[in-house]
């Protein structure tokens, strides 16, 4: 299996397009920035986001209980889900109950994490998401490379020619308006013609019973009001205990993930229509374990903005696809492993550290602290290459022996130029100073 | 054991020590001298129109083209002189598919996001609101507050029922960031404040 290196390099591999997409997700944070520089409290309000994620944490299996009983008093049927598996059968058996065999969906990274759509089709139901970028990409048969925006990847000429054997466009046509037109008209008929609704929920009240869910497109909206069946898929760590602290969460989400004050829809369901059903599902898979590690647990306050992943150099000039996971990017990274160590080992490593991602993150999560506590721990499973092991053990070696350092440092000085370094492939070494800073120093500091 | 007990009791065993829960009455949120422009600012902004009006409603409304133009309309503020759907004669949602103007009362706005709070309690019209073509939302001047922890210390989510802040309409940036108006919702906006 390739690591997150070797499809990066795939990606890099074609440079324009590198830098097409480097250039497009930093649009993207820099319109954060902006929105944020609207809000003088934006601190303020990061710290608020944390410490109320703190405190739900800290009594989650509470809230979740009030959670239930007040959507139940809402007339919404809750179930709970151990793992993926167990999530895609309770699915399947509230559509297969009742008949239901075309299903829309507005956007749920949780039930992409579940590989609920395969499981679905695989038991004979049409499964149409319906966000504008992940119908592209479900069209593609690949999955989101980025989880606000999905099809971020691709160019338009792309996504013209996917809409003109998939929906009849003309050919060569690559304007975004009129080929979201096409797509407009397109899912609407799948709106019309669909027996059950799924969303994803961005937040669940416990005071309420509520689900919150955010899009800006209208889908999920009209995936809940057409059909009688609204299943809403939640991850546990979803809760707020009331709607004041959903205030803050709000004012930090949009704002953080595409520099717009609010989502155009910020809907509240509370129970289901008359005559409809609503179904909550609520889904540990792993999550229990990742709040047992002390060291991890702040990873469970992600509000899914994906402003991490926007500020990331190694996203931004990698692509989403590099990850393999379906959260790519800094969250994704440290998330990843705890469902799979072995199998994500690489993706600790996929960082420069630069702590950028946790300087933009709503709810300050310690991101590049997580990255680096992972590499530790990958270290200690035996999960880390051996070129990586000995750079590692030599490192600290030298680093522990100035005699060593200052020879080390000669040495490196003179041959630096002349050792194969891939560092360089893209970039020039600067040129070796003659002296080493010690020497520098001791002239500035003493001099002749 | 089910599997909620057994989720719950793995969640209890995990949690941390106990963390409180942070007073947000003393948040200092942003508050603006001229509430009622900043909110029309805010509103086109996201891709929406405002209007102050100043007149009768039904002016403001057929200044709106898309109003001039529409032959269905669903209106839930009452006096609406085009509204031609009787709501409650509607059973099916689907048969508001050819909407083309909708005209929804808002309980708040606000002013940092150009956000409009509104209540659906149940019934076929929720659909309305999104199978429209074009939009129109009433909202009056003294329900115009700064910012969102305002806000919901206004509003109550119906039980059962549905709310929702809109903020201007149907929009996706999903091809290459650019802006599209008119994604699968509303393909126009308009707030009316009224005094």
């Amino acid at each position: 299996m390739s690591d997150h290196a070797a499809r990066a390099a795939e990606f890099v591999a074609d440079q324009s397009r590198m830098h097409w997409h480097d250039q497009a997700v930093w649009f993207i944070r820099s319109k954060r920035d902006v929105a944020r520089s609207f809000v003088p409290e934006w601190e303020e309000l990061r710290s608020l986001g944390s410490q109320i994620k703190a405190h739900t944490l800290s009594r989650l299996p509470d809230y979740l209980e009030e959670f239930e009983k007040n959507a139940v008093a809402a007339g919404a049927r809750v179930h709970w889900a151990r793992d993926a598996d167990e999530h895609n059968r309770i699915v399947h058996g509230i559509l297969r109950d009742h008949g239901v065999a075309r299903l829309v969906k507005s956007k749920s990274m949780l039930t992409e994490e579940c590989h609920l759509n395969e499981y679905l089709e695989e038991h004979g139901v049409e499964v149409v998401d319906t966000d504008l970028g992940e119908r592209i990409v479900q069209f593609r048969r690949e999955p989101p490379s980025h989880i606000v925006m999905p099809a971020i990847h691709l160019k338009k000429e792309e996504i013209g020619e996917l809409f003109h054997h998939k929906l009849g466009t003309p050919v060569g046509l690559a304007d975004p308006k009129q080929l979201a037109e096409a797509a407009r008209g397109h899912l609407r008929e799948k709106f019309l013609g669909a027996q059950a609704g799924l969303t994803g929920v961005n937040f669940a009240i416990a005071s309420t019973g509520s689900v919150v869910v955010c899009t800006n497109e209208g889908n999920a909206d009209l995936g809940t009001s057409l059909p009688p069946i609204h299943i809403a898929c939640m991850g546990v760590e979803k809760i707020v205990p009331s709607p004041s602290e959903l205030a803050v969460f709000l004012r930090l989400l949009a704002r953080s993930a595409t520099g717009q004050p609010i989502t155009t829809y910020t809907s509240h369901f509370q129970g289901p229509r008359p005559g409809a059903e609503m179904h909550i599902v609520i889904v540990d898979h792993g999550r229990s374990r990742i709040l047992a590690r002390e060291e991890y647990r702040n990873s469970l306050k992600c509000i899914r903005c994906g402003a991490c992943m926007n500020t990331c150099p190694v996203y931004r000039r990698s692509g989403g696809h590099s990850y393999g996971v379906t959260v790519a990017g800094p969250i994704g990274s440290v998330l990843a492993p705890h469902i799979d160590p072995k199998k994500h080992a690489d993706l600790p490593f996929a960082s420069s550290l630069c702590g950028s991602c946790t300087d933009v993150c709503p709810v300050r999560i310690d991101l590049h602290h997580q990255l680096l506590t992972w590499r530790g721990e990958l270290a200690s499973l035996g999960l880390v290459p051996l070129h990586k092991r000995v750079v590692s053990r030599v490192g600290a070696w030298l680093l522990a022996r100035t005699w060593a350092y200052r020879i080390f440092g000669k040495l490196l000085r003179v041959f630096a130029p002349h050792i194969p370094n891939p560092w360089t492939r893209q970039r020039d070494l600067p040129p070796m100073p003659r002296e080493s800073f010690r020497a520098q120093w001791r002239k500035r500091v003493r001099p002749r | 054991m089910s599997a909620r007990d057994e989720i719950l009791k793995a969640l209890r065993a995990a949690a941390a020590a106990p963390a409180p829960l942070p007073d947000l009455a003393r948040v200092k949120a942003v508050q603006y001298p001229d509430l009622p422009e900043r909110f029309a600012r805010s509103v086109i902004e996201v891709g929406g129109r405002c209007v102050l009006v100043e007149g009768p409603l039904e002016d403001a409304l057929g200044a709106i083209p898309e109003y001039a133009a529409a032959r269905k309309v669903v209106s839930l503020v009452p006096g609406v002189r085009k509204a031609n759907v009787d709501l409650a004669s509607v059973s099916d949602p689907h048969d508001l598919n050819d909407v083309d103007f909708c005209v929804l009362p808002a309980e708040v706005g606000v002013a940092e996001s150009g956000a409009c709070w509104i209540v659906q309690h149940g019934g076929p019209n929720r659909a309305a609101a999104f199978l429209t073509q074009h939009l129109a939302v009433v909202v009056r001047v003294d329900a115009l507050v700064h910012n969102l922890h305002e806000a919901y210390a206004r509003v109550a989510i119906p039980s059962p029922g549905f709310a929702m802040w809109l903020s201007g309409p149907s929009k996706t940036a999903d091809i290459e960031q650019a802006l599209v108006i008119g994604a699968h919702g509303a393909r126009s906006c308009t707030v009316l404040v009224t005094s």
